[in-house]
């Protein structure tokens, strides 16, 4: 596996590459490549970044060193003393004084590395999800045999908890801890349950894997349930997901057929049985409890906790419930240490996050980096900036139980605590980006449409509050509103939070807070005057 | 194929598929690799891969091995197709229409020449 | 909840096939109802009332399953179901002009169906292929990108 130490960047904004940022960066590939520095170095082109002065700019991180103006003849000096012998190349820096700008929040991220790196998406988009011989070849399967072999369930649970994996379902549970519970549970029959439901609207990241490297999943329940003593497990997949289906179908019978599901796997006296069950199209069977319900048959509704799935889960049994990006993370963590993985990440959030990138951006998809990274750097490098060089306005983050996160925290690193401490959530990982022309109010109304039509109706703070919400933004949207329906929205956020039964209706009020906390005066103009700002809403049904 | 009993039995048939490999990458074999994620077909990929089967028929081109993978994560380039010649470095092309892939085929499988303005960078 | 009816030897045909391959068990029924719902179009009250006899389960609770999950309909469907996306990230990118196109073209609104019983339209939340928004999904076929002027093309591919 390739693994990154430095990321250089190129400055491609138009008059970067009108001064030649084009051949700097065919020069810097093939320096790289003579240097065979090409597997730890990543090589990209940033948009505007600032700093008109200097450009073409070439960046690197970790150091966070500016070089410009760059020229194709320094290319050689610069890959040398940088890259190779890793000091600073002080002749080719920008001078201090012309440090401003744009990029002076590189300053504050000296010692961080937002290149992407692959773990659990290594072979999406690589092999042939529908070869086993594919993933065999790369590495595959290695993970299993050698735990099943070399290692005691207690030493698998030890190395994931070493890891500090915590979990990407949505709420950052520490995997190992999880694992843990179900392992001391005792019962003859447990089960392991893969989470693939994934639904966050702008999330489609688990679809990646599940389509590109289903084995990787396979093996990675095979390696839980030896670890907590389960012999059969279950993978949720929505029922939307007809291609991720098929291909894990699939996967199933070539890996019966090889011998990795199936009884006395890798010649032991482990069995491990895995189904597929697919979803019909409901939000709320995400929810774990909801999830059990759906494949007892049932209403897809939350049961009450405690008990925890872990002791009381799938027909009554001690349970494990891992989300889909959760479980990739396995097989590699287990084949190359926990030491190893907690050197991608922070202290706290080791490891790496997929995001997706959506919205007013000029390059969509999805990525996977260090925790960490900020959204200015996301923007920057990955999106390739702003479409149309337009401002970002915000971004909502993790599907519709994110939060919407104002411009002035894009330098706020993303992972668990960074984002917990600043009162937003990282959620599932989508980045649904928003430039001016997106209003706050269409957006929180598209938002609360979504948590009102997929609310189960189980209990009515959530049924009935999330109906309201709409309610009242709407109002606000085509200027039926008065100044009390604020007040009024920021009360019902909060009794959604505090009196929903499951975590639907308790985010269901995030985007409400949101935009009463950061964006108030945008809000209170459809109402004071009667205008969207940003020429979105049709307030025409005004009363003046 | 074989079931596997242990980790040498994994070690081996790893092995034998590497050599596989290997002989027919020796032997200059042309691999055209469709990403077939449901992002790529929603983009098309299904009218690119039938486009790609029924040139290398209409043209009786040899040698060539079509196959599928995931979605590498830039939706924003999909269609996006992979040539493999022989040894050669991948060659990776975004936004591939039916017309592009004819191009592809005609020029960089058939003629050797890259086919620059729709190569991608992954 | 009024659901409808479907008088015919298919509906029987229908439940026989679903149920011989999925087995009598409670925890089959989603799978099940989710068989019939393909082989049907829609679950007419008596394929509820059959499944509800085979699996020895309240007819009510049947019902309650089918009502909820959005994949499965208690009403008939046009020949071709167009889904739209309606979530944020599509909106955002011009799903909002995909949407006034969609409804003004087949002069349906959401939930409805076509008179000559060809089209059903109906919205749904995030596919998870936002990556190519603004997307819609016709019976399983997806299109991704669109804009307005991509919408009469698309149509005019069904019978
Ligand atoms: C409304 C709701 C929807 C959820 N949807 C998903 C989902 O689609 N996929 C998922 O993995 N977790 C989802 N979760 C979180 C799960 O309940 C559970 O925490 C997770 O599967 C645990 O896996 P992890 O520990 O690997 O994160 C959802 C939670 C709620 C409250």
């Amino acid at each position: 596996m390739k693994t990154i130490r430095s990321m250089v960047l190129v400055s491609s904004d138009p008059i970067s590459l009108q001064r030649g940022a084009q051949g700097v960066f065919d020069r810097l590939q093939a320096e790289i490549k003579t240097y065979g520095l090409d597997e730890e170095v990543s090589l990209a082109m940033i948009g505007d970044v600032g700093r008109h002065d200097a450009l073409p700019l070439v960046i690197v991180y970790p150091e966070a060193a500016v070089y410009g103006p760059v020229t194709v003849e320094d290319v050689h000096t610069l890959v040398e003393e940088h890259l190779y012998k890793g000091r600073i190349a002080v002749d080719l820096q920008a001078s201090n004084r012309e440090l401003s700008g744009k990029i002076a929040w590189l300053n504050t991220r000296k010692g961080t590395l937002p290149a992407e790196q692959r773990i659990v998406l290594r072979r999406a988009g690589i092999i042939d999800p529908t070869n086993i011989e594919d993933y065999i070849l790369h590495d595959g399967y290695t993970a299993l045999g050698k735990a099943l072999t070399e290692s005691t369930p207690t030493q698998v649970i030890d190395e994931i908890k070493k890891s500090g994996l915590r979990g990407r379902g949505g709420a950052g549970f520490p995997t190992g801890t999880k694992w843990g519970f179900v392992a001391k549970e005792k019962s003859a029959k447990k089960y392991v349950i893969c989470n693939a439901d994934e639904s966050e609207p702008g999330t489609f990241k688990d679809r990646l894997i599940l389509e590109g490297d289903p084995h990787s999943i396979i093996e990675a329940l095979a390696l839980a349930a030896y670890a907590v003593g389960a012999d059969e497990g279950y993978i949720y997949i929505r029922g939307e997901y007809t291609l991720a289906q098929e291909r894990f179908k699939l996967a199933i019978l070539q890996a019966k057929e090889m011998g990795f599901l199936g009884q006395n796997i890798f010649g032991t006296a482990f069995n491990f049985d895995l189904h597929i069950h697919s979803g019909a199209g409901a939000y709320i069977c995400g929810e774990e409890t909801a999830l059990l319900e759906s494949i007892e048959g049932k209403r897809g509704q939350p049961r009450t906790r405690p008990p925890f799935p872990t002791t009381h889960g799938l027909f009554g049994k001690p349970t494990l419930v891992n989300n889909v990006e959760t479980l990739a993370n396995v097989p590699p963590i287990l084949l190359n240490g926990a030491t190893w993985y907690r050197s991608f990440g922070t202290l706290s959030s080791p490891g790496t996050k997929v995001y997706t990138i959506l919205g007013n951006v000029n390059v969509t998809g999805l990525i996977e980096v260090p925790m960490g990274i900020t959204l200015r750097e996301v923007i920057a490098i990955y999106a390739k900036g702003m479409k149309g060089g337009e401002n970002f306005k915000m971004a909502q983050t993790g599907g519709s139980s994110g939060s919407i996160i104002p411009a002035s925290l894009q330098d706020t690193p993303m992972d668990f605590d960074s984002f917990g401490k600043a009162g937003v959530a990282l959620g599932s990982g989508a980045l649904l980006i928003c430039n001016e022309d997106t209003c706050v109010v269409d957006l929180a109304k598209v938002l609360l449409n979504f948590f009102r039509t997929e609310s189960c109706g189980k209990c009515f703070p959530c049924r009935i509050g999330t109906q309201r919400a709409w309610e009242m933004l709407d109002a606000i949207a085509s200027g039926r509103a008065t100044l009390k329906t604020l007040d009024q929205l920021m009360e019902l956020s909060t009794n959604l939070y505090n009196l929903s039964y499951c975590g639907l209706g308790q985010t269901a009020g995030t985007p409400l807070k949101d935009i009463l906390t950061h964006f108030r005066a945008e809000v209170e103009a459809h109402i004071r005057l009667g205008v969207c700002p940003a020429g979105v809403c049709n307030t025409k049904e005004a009363v003046h | 194929m074989a079931t596997i009993k242990s980790l040498d039995d994994l070690t081996r048939i790893r092995k034998e598929v590497l050599e596989k490999r290997k002989a027919k990458a020796a032997a200059g074999q042309i691999e055209v690799i469709v990403g077939m994620g449901t992002c790529g077909i929603a983009a098309g990929a299904r009218d690119t891969m039938k486009a790609i089967l029924e040139d290398i028929q209409n043209n009786n081109r040899v040698g060539i091995v079509v196959k599928q993978t995931g979605c590498i994560g830039l939706c924003e380039k999909e269609p996006i197709v992979q040539v493999v010649i022989g040894n050669q470095p991948m060659v990776n092309y975004g936004k591939v229409t039916p017309g592009v892939a004819r191009q592809i085929l005609a020029d960089h499988v058939a003629d050797g020449k890259v086919v620059q303005n729709h190569v991608i960078l992954l | 909840m009024p659901v409808a009816t479907m008088k015919s030897n298919k509906v029987q045909e229908a439940v026989n096939a679903a149920i011989d391959r999925h087995g009598v068990t409670r925890d089959e029924l989603i799978p099940i109802l989710n068989q019939v719902n393909q082989a049907l179009g829609f679950l007419p009250a008596e394929a509820l009332s059959e499944i509800s006899q085979r699996l020895k389960e309240p007819r009510s609770s049947v019902l309650g399953v089918a009502s909820f999950y959005h994949m499965l309909s208690t009403k008939p469907r046009g020949r071709h179901v167009i889904q739209f996306c309606e979530s944020a990230p599509c909106h955002v990118v011009g799903g909002r002009e995909v949407w006034e196109t969609l409804q003004e073209s087949l002069k349906l609104a959401p939930e409805e169906t076509s008179p000559d019983g060809k089209w059903t339209l109906v919205t749904t939340s995030c596919l998870g292929i936002c990556g190519v928004g603004p997307v819609i999904i016709i019976d399983e076929d997806v299109y991704g990108n669109l804009t307005a002027d991509k919408i009469p093309d698309i149509l005019a591919r069904y019978s």
